[in-house]
């Protein structure tokens, strides 16, 4: 079990440090490509080499990917050439934000896609399975880019109950977050509830499930207390991957709404070239994502006794 | 499954046996509306030109306001725009010219609606189904050495695959795009860097499952070189849930094309993208709905089609 967590751990550390030298490689190989994007198009060639000088960019690379790494882990991100200022001013507020709109998210997707999840797969080939699952196919052919525009059109402009840009600029609000969360829930429920529905389903076939309804227990108490506990095991680990879904879900989402999150500030690092701001971000987004990963496969061993006991 | 007796069974030709799921589709009343709507997409791509009333850049907004009327007849003015040769003389006004109409209204700059829609179509159906297919040129065979040889190579494959799979895909899309910039070449190599580690994953898991097999075991002791085993015993008994997920795949890819599209990081103006329609539209949902809102439809119809097609090829699939 240990051996396990530390193996996946040790992987994780492992993907993280190339996924680093990788956005190392594709940023900053060239020395010069660095210094015109941090002195603008303009700037002479002697302007460039004294940058370069003053910043260490003319040692090797090896050593300057070890100190950026360095710089990196203790939170030194670098300046951001957009918002002229420290990296870390700009991203932590942003990081915040967005979380608070995925803790939302969360929130909402969970409950949902594990109740409709459940009730789908309790009785496979019902017309209640039938009706959720292709809801669920419903709600996740529907792109971000286009349940953005038609929600905000009839919540905003025709039932004129909520308001149409997410920027936080009286302070937060809940209404404001009620569409950015809307958007996100509505693609991401359905393969939660039918990765659910598929694990239900699976355990409802199995023989202790028969063994508990032939020898009379009532039905509910079959689906709480004997298949409820298998068949939650596998949508932990669909839930946790799900969160590297959610942030490329936040970059649109966050975009539309005009939402000071880490999407939407990754996006417009990336128009602007400031590629400082691209790092961290990109940094920051893999290691949630590989983070997550992780812990739902550890969770997935805790979680599953025929591991845990093996 | 047929029993192979002697003597051999009169087999039917390879074509109709390697796309019998596909014919079962038929069963599945889910599957054939994905079936019609994705059919539905693929003709308007296809007869685009004749479908379409105007071109779909032409400029025709010297005789409509900013974003006309849903419906609105299109006329104008002799002699003051270029696409007159589509317009024929209106009896008892010799100053005007009746074009047609603007079924779904015209955009900013005057553009029809509709055409843009008609021919964003062919867009998305030629360069989703490319990157789809070049994505699994590379997947494939991958996975199928990995997955079958096991070893060095699979684990220097796997690797490879869960460091690019562990960038949360759109933030992949936005370094990759930022690093080789926008173009329709740029963006199908994109969605192969990015679609190809997950069609591994499928290929290697199915190759691993697969190369147990008898049939496998009898190729082995008869020498078959190692591309016979993976490609003509393998592969073929892997198609089933390879064809759904091509399916799933090709609506999750028009989704990318969409929304690199909405973000401005996809096809160079101005030939019409569902994607970029939304952009540049969302601004006036409030004066103009039509302009983003028939766009969100047509891209969300689409994916609706292809996935509803790998629901339906599922359920049949897992029937016999």
């Amino acid at each position: 079990m240990l051996l396990l967590i530390g193996r996946r751990l040790g992987s994780m550390i492992l993907v993280m440090i190339v996924v680093s030298a990788l956005i190392f490689l594709a940023l900053e190989a060239t020395p010069g490509s660095v210094a015109t994007k941090v002195l603008g198009p303009y700037s002479t060639d002697q302007q460039r080499e004294i940058w370069m000088a003053e910043n260490g960019y003319d040692d090797p690379l090896p050593e300057r990917y070890v100190r950026w790494l360095g710089d990196f882990l203790v939170g030194d991100f670098g300046e951001s050439t957009r918002f002229k200022t420290e990296v870390s001013n700009v991203l932590w507020p942003r990081v915040w934000n967005t979380t608070i709109l995925a803790a939302a998210t969360m929130a909402l997707v969970i409950p949902i896609s594990l109740i409709l999840g459940v009730l789908a797969g309790m009785r496979e080939g019902s017309r209640t399975d039938r009706t959720i699952s292709v809801a669920s196919i419903v709600t996740t052919s529907v792109p971000e880019i286009a349940s953005a525009p038609m929600l905000a059109f009839v919540f905003v402009f025709l039932l004129g109950i909520l308001p149409g840009t997410s920027s936080f600029q009286d302070g937060f609000s809940i209404a404001e977050l009620v569409l950015p969360t809307m958007v996100l829930v509505l693609y991401d429920f359905g393969y939660v509830t039918r990765m659910t529905r598929a694990s239900m389903a699976e355990v409802m076939t199995t023989h202790y499930i028969r063994t508990a309804v032939l020898k009379g227990l009532p039905y509910k108490r079959v689906i709480v207390k004997h298949a409820l506990r298998n068949a939650l095991i596998a949508p932990f680990t669909v839930v946790m991957l799900q969160v590297n879904w959610l942030l490329s879900g936040v970059i649109v989402t966050e975009y539309y709404f005009a939402y000071k999150g880490f999407g939407a500030l990754l996006l417009e690092a990336a128009l602007n070239k400031d590629i400082f701001v691209i790092e961290a971000c990109s940094m920051i987004a893999v290691f949630v994502a590989v983070g997550t990963q992780a812990v739902s496969d550890i969770g997935y061993t805790f979680l599953n006794p025929r591991i845990r006991f093996s | 499954m047929t029993e192979t007796t002697l003597p051999m069974p009169k087999q039917p030709n390879i074509l109709a046996r390697l796309f019998k799921p596909v014919l079962l589709i038929r069963e599945s009343l889910v599957g054939m509306i994905g079936l019609a709507l994705v059919v539905f997409w693929v003709l308007i791509a296809i007869f685009a030109p004749a479908l379409a009333p105007f071109p779909p850049n032409a400029n025709l907004m010297s005789t409509q306001p900013p974003g006309a009327e849903f419906i609105a007849s299109a006329t104008q003015m002799i002699g003051m725009q270029p696409a007159s040769e589509l317009c024929n003389a209106i009896e008892g006004d010799p100053t005007k010219v009746d074009c047609g109409t603007f079924w779904l209204g015209t955009d900013l700059t005057g553009r029809d609606i509709f055409s843009r829609i008609i021919w964003g179509a062919r867009q998305v159906l030629i360069f989703a189904p490319l990157a789809t297919f070049v994505a699994y040129i590379v997947g494939i065979p991958m996975g199928l050495w990995a997955g079958y040889s096991r070893g060095r190579i699979d684990t220097v494959f796997s690797f490879i695959s869960n460091v690019i799979l562990s960038f949360p895909v759109l933030v992949l899309y936005v370094l990759v795009i930022n690093l080789i910039g926008a173009s329709a070449f740029n963006i199908v190599a994109a969605v192969v860097f990015a679609s190809a580690p997950g069609i591994f994953r499928i290929v290697r898991g199915l190759a691993m499952d697969l190369r147990a097999r008898e049939y496998v075991f009898a190729a082995e002791t008869r020498g078959e070189p190692l591309a016979y085993i993976l490609f003509l015993e393998i592969l073929p008994n892997a198609r089933g849930p390879l064809i759904v997920d091509a399916m799933l795949r090709l609506g999750y890819v028009i989704i990318t094309i969409g929304t690199l599209g909405f973000l401005g990081l996809g096809l160079p103006p101005p030939d019409p993208d569902w994607g970029k329609m939304i952009a540049e539209g969302r601004t006036f949902l409030q004066v103009f709905p039509w302009i983003p809102l028939f766009p969100c439809l047509a891209i969300s119809s689409a994916v609706l089609g292809f996935n509803l097609l790998a629901d339906g090829l599922r359920e049949v699939s897992l029937r016999d």
